[in-house]
């Protein structure tokens, strides 16, 4: 996109492009680079022992366990039901449209903590809507596992379906319709034309949502009642090193969710330009 | 009969698209839905593939009740205007599509793509991705793919509408020679009065959601139902109260048959010669001649002239006394 608007731009206003430039390069230097390389340095501030004291504690490699389940769980599930609720938004009329669209947005617009005291007054073991029932079933949703996957879904909903959308408005229906006309039933079209078709934006809100899930921090604190070695997830662990003066650790951790992080965006940005092929 | 169109009706909220249309089709025949644009061409067109549910009404494709069918059932092959190419197959991939949704044998599915592929032209293209053809070879292709399937019927809607004039009537023609040598039931739409009069054995005119007329192109020019089959079919003009086509009213320098009217310009369009004239009764009316006509009768502005229908001319008698001439006329643009 920038490449675009520079090779419009008047000659006459070079230098005001460069002014931007600078700018802009300086912001996102201030605000997010030189912070990440800290957190980077401090980690690596004695060479590796911080990082290897993480790595060999139990309570760290079981919450960055959790926390790979819970996000790739979560993952999947926002990806299962972010393409159908994106192919009912986007091929279909019902009444309520408009708000299911409205109520996709609102955990971007939230806050995570919210979130999770709304989920806590629905499925809380005790007091919660819902919770008594379950917990009566021998489901615990509260404080375990399957409470904070709700919460991560929850939080990274919007992110498969704002991506998957507008490639499916796109595209179109007409390739859809030629398969049906062709003899494919809805699960043929589905898999053989619309499902390539959509790839990389299925990609992308994959790939977004991971990173999504793997920080959350806000909502997953409030359901997961922290508990040292059973739902204790990598952000908490951070937290808590933190607060306990134990900054090595915390920042090493902290340093392995910027590392994801980044790698979930290197993904991105290698697979981007293929799209345009 | 191949496809038995009866009482179908369409409505999209309030807008009536069809209204109790009612037509046949026959086996093995090149027809065209001919309309003006939002007549219902394609409402009608989806309805028979499946694409679209009639409201009331039904649709029957070789004597089977096809009217709660979806489409795959139908047996029938759809060409969409902008090719609805599926964009991450190759064009073997593409035309292999039905045949490997049907799961039909490997070998025969390669066999009959290459059949196919070398009745649209298409073997060296083989292997690559529609993105990488023009325009009229994606809609070839398209074709081939319709066609891979052995549908029952084929269905074109506006096949040729987004490409240029040249290659418009390149297709229009090998789809003639196409039809005359697989026979398969074709119904194709089109708003393109000339490419129908071409192509279709029997043309359909669709008008706001109703049928205004079904015959034979020569039906159709001829013998014109009523009014707007007249002045969709080609450029028409007005003498007295009956609608006529320019180039079949004659002129005379002299004598005393038809009505007497005063040249009041000429210009030349290609060739043919236009002739505005105005009746003593201050009427203007157009009339086309050839060349060799108009230099025979040797007249200029201001000359005295007589106009007459030639005998055995269509025409029609209008309804609207205030429409007149062919220049507003949509058809004279296009022929
Ligand atoms: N899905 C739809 N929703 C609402 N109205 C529709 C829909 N499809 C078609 N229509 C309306 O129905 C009328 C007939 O449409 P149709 O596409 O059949 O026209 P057409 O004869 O094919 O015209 P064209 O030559 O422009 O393609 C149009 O006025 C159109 O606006
Ligand atoms: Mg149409």
């Amino acid at each position: 996109m920038a490449e675009h608007s520079i090779t419009r731009t008047p000659v006459g206003r070079r230098p005001g492009r460069y002014v931007l430039r600078a700018v802009v390069t300086a912001y996102l230097f201030l605000l997010v680079a030189w912070p990440l390389y800290l957190v980077g340095r401090n980690a690596l501030a004695d060479g590796f022992t911080s990082l290897g004291d993480i790595l060999t504690d139990p309570d760290v490699t079981h919450a960055l366990r959790l926390t790979v389940v819970i996000a790739v769980t979560a993952v999947v599930i926002n990806t299962v039901f972010g393409v159908g609720i994106s192919i009912l938004l986007v091929r279909y009329d019902f009444p309520g449209k408009r708000t299911l669209n409205a109520l996709l947005d609102m955990p971007l617009s939230v806050s995570p903590i919210v979130v999770g005291l709304a989920l806590v007054l629905v499925y809380g073991g005790r007091e919660g809507w819902f919770g008594p029932t379950l917990e009566a079933a021998g489901f615990q949703i509260i404080f375990a596992t399957p409470g904070m996957v709700l919460a991560t879904v929850f939080v990274a909903l919007p992110l498969v379906i704002r991506e998957v959308v507008p490639v499916l408005q796109e595209i179109g229906d007409e390739q859809e319709q030629a398969a049906r006309s062709l003899g494919a039933n809805a699960v043929q079209t589905f898999r053989r034309i619309t499902l390539p078709a959509i790839k990389w934006g299925v990609i992308y809100g994959v790939v977004l949502s991971l990173a999504r899930s793997l920080g959350e921090f806000g909502a997953v604190k409030v359901v997961s009642g922290n508990v040292l070695g059973e739902t204790r997830t990598a952000t908490l662990v951070v937290e808590e090193k933190y607060l306990n003066f134990d900054k090595g650790g915390s920042y090493a951790t902290a340093f392995l969710l910027a590392l994801v992080a980044v790698a979930c965006i290197i993904v991105v940005s290698v697979l981007r330009p293929k799209e345009d092929r | 009969m191949s496809i038995e169109i009866v009482n179908v009706g369409k409505r999209f909220g309030d807008f009536v698209a069809l209204d109790d249309v009612s037509v046949s089709i026959p086996s093995g025949r090149l027809t065209a839905l001919l309309g003006p644009s939002g007549g219902g061409k394609s409402t009608l067109l989806r309805i028979i593939a499946g694409l679209e549910r009639a409201d009331v009404g039904k649709v029957e494709i070789e004597g089977v009740d096809a009217t709660g069918l979806p489409p795959q059932k139908r047996n029938v092959g759809f060409v969409f205007q902008h090719y609805a190419a599926f964009k991450h197959l190759t064009v073997r991939r593409n035309v292999a599509f039905g045949l490997e949704i049907r799961k039909r044998p490997k070998d025969e599915i390669r066999r009959r793509v290459d059949e196919l592929l070398a009745l649209v032209h298409l073997e060296q293209f083989a292997e690559r991705l529609p993105a990488q053809l023009s325009g009229g070879q994606r809609q070839r292709m398209a074709l081939a793919r319709a066609l891979a399937v052995e549908p029952t019927v084929l269905l074109l809607d506006e096949p040729f509408g987004a490409l240029d004039a040249k290659v418009r009537k390149e297709l229009r023609d090998w789809l003639r020679r196409l039809h005359d040598e697989v026979h398969v039931t074709t119904v194709f739409v089109t708003h393109d009065q000339e490419e129908a009069l071409e192509v279709a054995d029997e043309i359909v005119v669709i008008n706001e959601g109703r049928v205004e007329q079904i015959g034979s192109p020569d039906d159709l020019y001829d013998r014109p139902a009523n009014e707007f089959v007249m002045r969709f079919l080609g450029p028409v003009t007005q003498l007295g109260d009956q609608l006529v086509r320019p180039h079949d009213l004659q002129l005379f320098s002299g004598g005393t048959t038809g009505v007497a009217a005063r040249v009041t310009r000429v210009t030349r369009i290609g060739f043919e010669i236009r002739v505005d004239v105005a009746t003593t009764g201050g009427q203007p009316v157009t009339v086309t001649l050839t060349r060799n006509e108009f230099l025979a009768l040797g007249i200029a502005v201001d000359s005295e002239v007589r106009v007459q229908l030639a005998p055995g001319s269509p025409s029609t008698t209008v309804s609207t006394p205030e429409q007149r001439t062919a220049e507003p006329s949509l058809a004279t643009t296009t022929s």
